[in-house]
């Protein structure tokens, strides 16, 4: 049951196959036996179990609010949640309980969809790892499936691989069956990256089709919720819920049309998939590049043009990224100052005093050093220099995608990231800043220019990793791009970490072995393994 | 509704005050250093909400009663634009002949201090929301100082941005309490150019602009309550040469004080110039008790505010009439320049003008109408229930009246019955023309009170008792033989002598047409 999808398991709900009181108990023991995952900050066990009572008791009576009513989800900790601590995995925010909820959030609760907690994440979501956060890193799920053990031979508590970052604690909630949709935010890459490396679904929606009110900010103009799910339909049945224009955000715009339901069968024939050849770009690994021609032959096969295109700017992007994201986080964190929230320091020899060192307490060494930069771009002296170059080289990032969807392509499809998750011993030699310029490669232009994406699971690979891939569309254009993306998740035959691990053999990884019960006939078949 | 008189009456007391100082400067001679002066005002908007949340905005309601979670910089929170602030930023642009931004932005300016949560406030740095603008205004000159020179200043750009909270030091305790109410409350700051010289024409620019702001309603532009805040930028220069280095002076909380702070800076610059000294670039208060500006103590150092765009709020844009909103968009959530200015109503300086020509008095006189509120309409509505004449009222109402309300206690307030009874009063054939001010005092006093009642009770009436009038013209006449021997003798003049005495015996309430008559019947 657990590892049904939500339309699935939304079905069973209504059939009566399972309470919604049932099936949160069981996502909470699931939590409580992947607790090693780290995966959560926060578990709201007893608002859960509250929650699904009440979803029972409307499909008892027959009237669920929707497809989500008793589905639990997660959210990552940097949505605020009413009475419920949000701390961003900082110092800073460690005891922060905010007086409201995020309006996504709220959005899902109003469905009557089940608040399984709080995940875990890279400290203000500064990160690619989910390595960086004042309650440790979060582990890979896939590191303790069958194929990774099997191919790797890798020792269970030293070998583990991350999940990527930052929204590492939802994708891990996602693939570890603890939650059935989860919400990351993405600024850089944030959701797509860990959907790609924990093999789940993740989409990061059109900037400004989902609201950011309640969000707490890493870079304003380019973080959109994103939405982490285990498949695509199941990601269009959360955007038409989440996506559309919210009062207290002003950048919020109207939803283009109301999403209903993806085509079960999408026509390629007639769409143009753009490859933009500044992907192919250095430290693509051997297999994500086969991955990523083996799709593109699969268009092509299907009666899809398929071309290659160029967005020229690309090589700059990272650096303006980086530019224009320490400069939204100085301004942005300048607020967190001790006074009227977060952490205050016992200094109290002057109010200077007491910033400084709230401040130096408070943030992490990520953090603090991007404060630092940020200010400085901003400086008088350097903001021509920097910001606002940067911020011209953004506009041309945005234009190079303009201009190639102007030219006729649907749809660009790109790798997600540049290899599989790395194990966390290796990922921790390189710095939080090189880590992130080198995972954020290929989804970070995105952000700059506002527009949808998807990661799709592709395949394992040789070390049983998941691999994604990106697809990239024109604005507002979420709805089409689910629909290719649903077309490639048909055909790829992405195995259900279900099958991953039911295929271990080592009892000491029985934390994670589903038990069988009766309801688990109705899940939907494992797909055969991908052997790369 | 309810109308405070006790506002501005120490202007004109200022204007004189500083007169003959501006006309020294204005009229030394060019090897002399004159002052400069620029002005940055901030006007809070009269608005129900805050610029950006939907809190309340309230003068002395208690500490931190009005704090949204936005006001407080709760993280994940963001600005949502309050279109009443736009719309009073246009009509004040309008009134002061500006040129209105179709397309404005916001900016970030960053600063640490606690009274400011977000540690940064928003406002318009890169493009205002409006720019180009003049403020003309008025000061008395003349060996009478009854002759109106008119003066303009320019209007460089006036911009929306937030308020601060408060700061409270306890230096005993070393605490600093800490009052978010008035953080997020919508400001238009209008910066001037430095045109003016002195601090007679900067209080007579900045009384212009409250009268302006107060008959928009945009800015309730009470300078002791903060609605409006003034700083100086003040400087001095020998005319022609560049200027010299300016120190800003803050801390200014009236009309009066204004005048007085810039004239001391200018007064200081001079003598440091003099001596040899360097003026330093700093910001000083104005110490309202010692007359003096001394240096601000926490502004001191280079502040480099790393300005920003604000990434939570997408350009703002105004339309120029209901033709150029483009298709789609709600009407009601657009800001029309048409529709503001159809609406402005009659600004000060039109409303002198029309007083001059509509009832031919004396320019100053219409000055001083207009710097009280309510005394134009109080003046108009005098008139239409009397057959007097317009200059005789104006005397009455500019000497006795103003006279009268500058002595009163500051909080008195009349209101529109008061001022329909007291009207009833002045022109009832009831009670003397002269006595007014003591009932109208008295109706103060006990506000339950009509008119009538007042004059019944303090026996203000006027005697018309024929009787009793003719036993006292009576002993006036017989007491005074002289006076009726030169009437007799054809010399009319002198009954008004008798007229007098008899009104003196009566406490003046003697009714005059009574009197004339019986003392002309008596004298025959």
């Amino acid at each position: 049951m657990l590892g049904l999808t939500i339309r699935e398991v939304s079905a069973a709900l209504r059939e009566g196959r399972i309470s919604p009181t049932e099936l949160c108990r069981k996502c909470l023991n699931r939590i409580k036996r992947t607790r090693h995952l780290n995966a959560y900050i926060a578990v709201t066990e007893e608002l859960a179990l509250k929650q699904a009572g009440e979803a029972e008791a409307r499909l008892l009576r027959g009237a669920p609010k929707g497809p989500l009513d008793g589905i639990p989800f997660a959210v990552k900790d940097n949505f605020c949640t009413e009475n419920i601590k949000t701390t961003c995995a900082s110092r800073m925010l460690k005891d922060y309980t905010p007086p409201y909820t995020a309006t996504v959030v709220q959005k899902l609760l109003n469905q009557g969809a089940i608040l399984m907690g709080k995940t875990n994440m890279d400290e203000f979501a500064m990160g690619a790892g989910s390595t960086d956060g004042a309650f440790g890193p979060v582990r890979n799920p896939w590191s303790y499936a069958a194929p990774y053990r099997e191919r790797t031979g890798a020792a269970p508590d030293s070998d583990w691989v991350v999940t990527g970052g930052s929204s590492g604690g939802s994708a891990a909630a996602v693939a570890s069956l603890t939650s059935y949709l989860a919400l990351g935010s993405d600024t850089g890459g944030s959701t797509r990256n860990p959907g790609a490396l924990c093999g789940v679904v993740a989409l990061k929606p059109t900037y400004g089709l989902l609201s950011r009110h309640g969000l707490i900010p890493l870079v304003n103009s380019m973080d959109v919720p994103g939405i982490m799910t285990r498949s695509v339909s199941d990601a269009a049945i959360v955007l038409g819920i989440l996506q559309g224009q919210d009062t207290r955000d002003s950048t919020t715009t109207a939803a283009p049309s109301s999403l209903t339901e993806l085509p079960e069968h999408f026509d390629v024939k007639n769409i143009c998939v753009g490859i933009p050849q500044e992907y192919h770009a250095p430290g693509l690994s051997e297999e994500t590049l086969a991955q990523w021609s083996r799709v593109a032959d699969m268009f092509e096969r299907a009666g899809a043009r398929v071309k290659r295109v160029s967005l020229p700017h690309t090589q700059h992007s990272i650096v303006c990224y980086h530019v224009l994201c320490h400069a939204e986080v100085a301004s942005n964190m300048a607020r967190f100052d001790g006074l009227e929230y977060g952490h205050r320091s016992e200094e109290d020899s002057s109010t200077e005093a007491m910033y400084a060192s709230s401040r130096h307490e408070g943030f992490n060494d990520v953090v603090r050093g991007r404060i630092l930069s940020g200010n400085y771009f901003l400086l008088k002296q350097n903001s021509e220099h920097y910001f606002v170059k940067a911020q011209r080289v953004r506009r041309l990032i945005a234009e190079d995608f303009k201009r190639a969807f102007g030219s006729g392509v649907d749809v660009l499809l790109t790798p997600t990231t540049l290899a599989d998750a790395a194990r966390y011993s290796d990922f921790t030699q390189e710095d939080n800043r090189t880590r992130s310029a080198q995972e954020d490669v290929f989804t970070q232009p995105v952000n700059m220019a506002g527009l949808p994406a998807v990661s799709v699971p592709t395949a394992l690979s040789s070390r049983g990793l998941p691999i994604g891939l990106q697809l990239i569309g024109p604005a507002l254009q979420d709805k089409k791009l689910l629909g290719v993306a649903q077309w490639i998740e048909q055909r790829v035959g992405f195995p259900s970490i279900t099958g991953a691990i039911k295929h271990m053999q080592d009892g000491s990884f029985d934390s994670f072995i589903i038990r069988h019960c009766p309801c688990e006939i109705e899940m939907r078949p494992v797909l055969c393994f991908m052997t790369c | 509704g309810n109308l405070s008189l006790s506002l501005s009456l120490s202007l004109s007391l200022s204007l004189s005050l500083s007169l003959s100082l501006s006309l020294s400067l204005s009229l030394s001679d060019p090897q002399q250093l004159v002052g400069v002066v620029g002005l940055e005002v901030h006007a809070q908007i009269n608005s129900n909400t805050k610029l950006f949340s939907g809190s309340s905005v309230r003068f002395s309601a208690p500490p931190n009663s009005l704090v949204s979670p936005f006001d407080a910089s709760l993280p994940g929170t963001l600005p949502v634009l309050n279109k009443r602030c736009v719309e009073a930023a246009v009509m004040t642009a309008l009134a002061l002949n500006c040129t209105i931004n179709k397309k404005s932005l916001f900016d970030r300016k960053h600063y640490f201090y606690a009274d400011l949560p977000a540690g940064y406030q928003i406002t318009q740095q890169r493009r205002p929301i409006a720019v180009d603008g003049t403020l003309t205004y008025s000061i008395l000159g003349g060996k009478k100082r009854s002759q109106v020179i008119r003066r303009t200043s320019t209007i460089k750009q006036i911009q929306l941005e937030q308020d601060s909270g408060k700061s409270l030091h306890d230096d005993l305790r070393s605490q600093t309490l800490i009052d978010l109410n008035r953080a997020g409350v919508g400001l238009m700051e209008l910066v001037m150019e430095p045109d003016m010289s002195c601090g007679e024409e900067a209080a007579a620019a900045v009384r212009e602009l409250q009268l302006i702001l107060q008959a928009l309603g945009t800015c309730q532009a009470n300078m002791s309550e903060g609605q409006l805040r003034v700083d100086a930028n003040v400087s001095v220069h020998k005319p022609g040469e560049p200027l010299g280095v300016r120190t800003e002076v803050k801390n200014i909380n009236s009309v009066r004080f204004l005048s007085r702070a810039i004239d001391y800076e200018i007064q200081r610059h001079i003598q440091v110039l003099q001596r040899g000294g360097t003026v330093q670039n700093e910001t000083r208060a104005f110490d309202s008790k010692s007359g003096e500006t001394i240096p601000m103590r926490d502004k001191e150092g280079l502040q480099d505010y790393r300005f920003m765009p604000e990434p939570n709020l997408p350009p703002l844009i105004v339309y120029e009439d209901n033709a150029s909103l483009p298709t789609g968009i709600d009407a009601c959530q657009a800001v029309v320049v048409q529709e503001i200015r159809a609406g402005l109503p009659e600004l000060p300086s039109i409303k002198r003008d029309r007083l001059v020509q509509t009832y031919g008095i004396l320019p100053e006189h219409s000055f001083t109408l207009v710097n009280e509120d309510g005394l134009v309409e109080y003046f108009e509505a005098v008139l239409k229930a009397t057959t007097k004449e317009p200059r005789k009222v104006i005397g009455w109402v500019t000497n006795e009246l103003v006279g009268h309300l500058k002595h009163t206690v500051h909080s008195l307030t009349h209101t529109h019955t008061h001022t329909q009874a007291s009207v009833c009063v002045l022109v009832s054939p009831a009670s003397p023309w002269f006595l007014f001010p003591q009932v109208f005092q008295e109706m103060w006093r006990s506000p339950g009170k009509t008119a009538s009642q007042i004059i019944q009770e303090q026996d203000l009436g006027l005697v018309s008792d024929a009787t009793q009038l003719h036993s006292i013209c009576q002993k006036v006449v017989d007491s005074h033989p002289v006076e009726v021997h030169a009437i007799r003798n054809g010399n009319k003049k002198v009954l008004n002598k008798l007229m007098g005495l008899v009104q003196k015996e009566t406490k003046g309430r003697a009714d005059p047409v009574l009197v004339r008559a019986i003392l002309q019947e008596k004298t025959s």
